[in-house]
């Protein structure tokens, strides 16, 4: 065994893979691979429920009172209710499993050429866990009085007191999916790390790992970092809602201002958890449509430390107006200005490696290059919000959440469709539609923007978020403000819509697309050297690696692409 | 889990976790060798989980206090300072016998280094035992979760430290157990994540001690 560290010892071996019964191979994996698709999967069909929320709750701020078509009447309770699970799904139960947990399960052994994680059926416990959180979620939107509906972020005392947020059990069913899918993530990410680690092809040293793995297991590390507090607040706040202590409620001795450093504590850094693999993700892209080789390697590997170690010390800019001492918000607004430096750093690398290069206009590519130019927006606007002076007026805006959708969005759903249409040839062994992809592309990504955009200017006008009805609000209620709404409400619809051709394409192509070869792409890394799908246990024999992940157009090469594989005397 | 820590440490003075290479295009390809096991890797990651959990736990524990004049509030039973005192030495002991276990181990004595690993565990029994009983005692003084934020934050904590223990302890038992009668017993490398899990509980309890009970 010359890679001991892989998982090839204890569990199923390639040698006899075909011998698995469809239970073993579909419902109980322990292949990466298959780990990877049970995450993609769940997590799309959560974006589905996610986007229906959105979908009502959009139509309710547009057409207040009116019946929702596919819904009906939304009451107050109910919008709560949507808004509140609307966040936590996507962040929570799309973002994550889709963005760390199946891409990561599905490339990290790839490209790190080794047959399996290093705890296999660690990873598979990790994936029933994480289905069984969102089960108990969805279970939470039936329970009697309805999902939970204190927001996200579940300040205390709404979230601690039934009086108060009227979900009783909403609220304890909602603080238990989270914590199990915390446990979820745990257990994948000791995985990650460990075999990024220790189960490295021979060859490839710390500097020849692609980026999107450095930045998997980065933002896996910050994960494992940060959560233990929100944990620890987790089960306080559910014994305050259900064994009667009161550790976040003032007429207990107990302080509501614990809990949101608690919760930001692991939520600041939570916003880096799902960037990083996605900024990674769109490295692997450019650089292949590019035919360049990455602009600043270790300057990229180095800043995302940077924004790693900061990303602990930025958290009270979210409560610059909850009543923090004001001495303590200065010191946060440096740090928080401080940390738009590393990323910045990075995305102009990224605009370096296209500098020059010979560019192909293929879907993934596109949506790489949306991704830099919306949260290039989500950035700029994020300095504004960083300052504490701007905050306390445009803080729980629209301003606010149209700033955190133009990170979000790129983040969770450009960075899944860049990464879904990259590696759907490996995955799937077929190519997809180009065509439907391209209309697919400018159909969701020009509404993004006119869904978004307009809000800035809502929240600039004054309006706040978390309203069920503005009608109630004759400042806010006036004529050519709530054409805006409607505006944005019609441009998710559209936006909506044509997530149906993805659906199409997505589904026809899996079964009926033509055929992919092992490297459509003529990229370099390990993944694209196996035949396509990736038959069990990866690599026919475990690969040896010579150099780097971006060596492109190298100058004296016939063809402008070396894997990371390729014996240096070969051709 | 345990399986996959079934390994020999290649003992390189060359550490590849920390090797870098100057150039992107490298020439011959070494060996990847791997200096930590996985098991300990795995174990040291969730170890950051862990300690960031009790920070925020014992974070929580200032902040609350902070905010109340007298402490321990008016009518809250007085903690138990001396006999926990002892407790606390056992669990101690416990944590330095289960590191001279490692060192049988790791001479490849392993009857002996079993044995004491067996004594390490009934030491940490012996703890949660007394744990146990010193919170019956409270119980019946009417210091519970919900009297007051005191009783609670003192549950909340010691509560997760015994937690620890108890499944700390089932592990090691079962390991135990299963060293001694298995036909295919675990080896010594497939106990260690488990000792570190051991020497964490133990070494989180002290700050527990000093922070809840003397202050």
């Amino acid at each position: 065994m010359s890679q001991s560290a892989t998982a090839i010892q204890t569990d199923t071996h390639a040698e006899h893979h075909e011998e698995l019964s469809f239970l073993y191979k579909y419902i109980l994996p322990v292949d990466h691979k298959m780990i990877a698709m049970q995450y993609m999967f769940t997590g799309l069909i959560m974006a589905v429920i996610g986007g229906f929320f959105s979908y009502v709750f959009r139509m309710q701020l547009a057409f207040p009172g009116e019946s929702v078509p596919l819904y009906g009447i939304v009451g107050p309770g109910e919008y709560n209710m949507m808004v509140t699970n609307h966040g936590t799904i996507m962040i929570f139960w799309v973002a994550m499993p889709v963005l760390i947990a199946a891409f990561g399960n599905y490339l990290i052994p790839l490209m790190c050429g080794c047959d399996d994680m290093v705890f296999p059926r660690l990873n598979r416990l990790s994936y029933q866990i994480f289905l069984v959180s969102a089960l108990v979620l969805i279970f939470s939107f039936f329970v009697k009085g309805g999902g939970f509906g204190g927001a996200w972020t579940a300040y205390p005392p709404l979230s601690t007191v039934p009086e108060y947020n009227l979900t009783d059990w909403g609220a304890s069913l909602w603080i238990l999916a989270v914590a199990l899918e915390f446990v979820s993530f745990l257990l994948g990410g000791i995985n990650f790390v460990t075999t990024a680690m220790n189960a490295r092809a021979p060859g490839m040293k710390m500097m020849d790992i692609p980026i999107v793995v450095w930045f998997l297991v980065i933002a896996v590390i910050l994960f494992m970092a940060s959560v233990g507090p929100l944990i620890a607040g987790a089960v306080m706040l559910f014994m305050d809602q259900r064994i009667g202590t009161t550790f976040f409620l003032p007429s207990g001795g107990g302080d509501p201002l614990l809990w949101e450093h608690l919760f930001w504590f692991f939520g600041h850094p939570e916003v880096y958890v799902v960037l990083l693999p996605t900024m990674g993700i769109v490295a692997e892209i450019i650089t292949v449509f590019s035919r360049k080789k990455l602009f600043g390697y270790r300057t990229i590997l180095y800043t995302a430390f940077a924004t790693g170690g900061l990303s602990f010390v930025v958290w009270a800019h979210h409560q610059f107006v909850a009543g923090i001492d004001p001495r303590m918000a200065n010191v946060f607004v440096v740090t928080t200005l401080l940390i738009s430096i590393p990323i910045a750093e990075m995305l102009f690398s990224y605009i370096a490696t296209l500098y020059g290069g010979s560019i192909e206009f293929k879907t993934p590519m596109l949506w790489a290059l949306s991704f830099l130019f919306a949260f290039l927006i989500g950035g700029v606007t994020g300095i504004y919000l960083g300052a504490s002076a701007l905050d306390v007026y445009f803080h729980d805006s629209y301003f606010v959440l149209a700033h955190f959708h133009y990170t979000f969005f790129p983040i969770t759903i450009i960075g899944m469709f860049a990464a879904i249409t990259y590696w759907f040839p490996k995955m799937f062994g077929r190519m997809m539609n180009e065509t439907l992809s391209k209309i697919h592309f400018w159909g969701t990504f020009i509404p993004f923007n006119c869904i978004f955009l307009p809000l800035f200017f809502l929240g600039l006008a004054g309006q706040h978020r978390r309203i069920y009805n503005f009608s109630h609000y004759p400042d806010l209620a006036t004529e050519n403000l709530q054409d805006v709404r409607v505006f944005a409400t019609t441009s998710l619809v559209i936006m909506l819509l044509f997530q149906g051709i993805f659906l199409y394409n997505f589904f026809y192509s899996m079964f009926k697309g033509e055929k992919a070869p092992d490297n459509p792409w003529k990229a370099n890394t390990l993944e694209w050297t196996v035949p396509s799908p990736p038959q069990h246990g990866n690599f026919k024999k475990l690969p040896t690696v010579y150099r780097g992940a971006y060596e492109y157009s190298v100058p004296g090469r016939e063809s402008d692409y070396w894997p990371q594989n390729m014996p240096p005397d070969k051709n | 889990m345990r399986g996959a820590t079934i390994m020999k440490n290649p003992s390189s003075s060359q550490s590849v976790l920390f090797s870098t290479a100057e150039t992107a295009v490298s020439g011959q390809p070494e060996i990847t060798k791997t200096p930590i096991s996985s098991g300990v890797i795995g174990m040291l990651i969730f170890m950051v989980t862990e300690a960031m959990f009790f920070a925020g736990l014992i974070s929580a524990y200032m902040v609350i206090r902070a905010g109340i004049e007298e402490w321990p509030p008016w009518g809250q039973p007085r903690l138990p300072v001396v006999a926990t005192a002892f407790n606390t030495l056992v669990l101690l002991a416990s944590g330095f016998i289960m590191s001279h276990s490692r060192t049988c181990f790791k001479k490849y004595e392993f009857a002996l280094g079993r044995r004491w690993l067996g004594v390490s565990i009934l030491l940490g029994t012996f703890f949660l035992v007394c744990q146990g009983y010193e919170w019956l005692q409270l119980l019946k003084f009417g210091f519970t979760l919900s009297s007051s934020v005191y009783g609670g934050l003192f549950y909340l904590l010691i509560g997760a430290h015994g937690f620890h223990v108890m499944a700390a302890l089932a592990i090691l038992i079962y390991l135990w157990f299963q060293m001694k009668f298995s036909e295919n017993p675990v080896t010594p490398e497939g106990i260690f994540p488990f000792q570190i899990l051991w020497y964490f509980v133990v070494c989180v309890w002290p700050i527990l001690y000093v922070l809840v009970y003397l202050s």
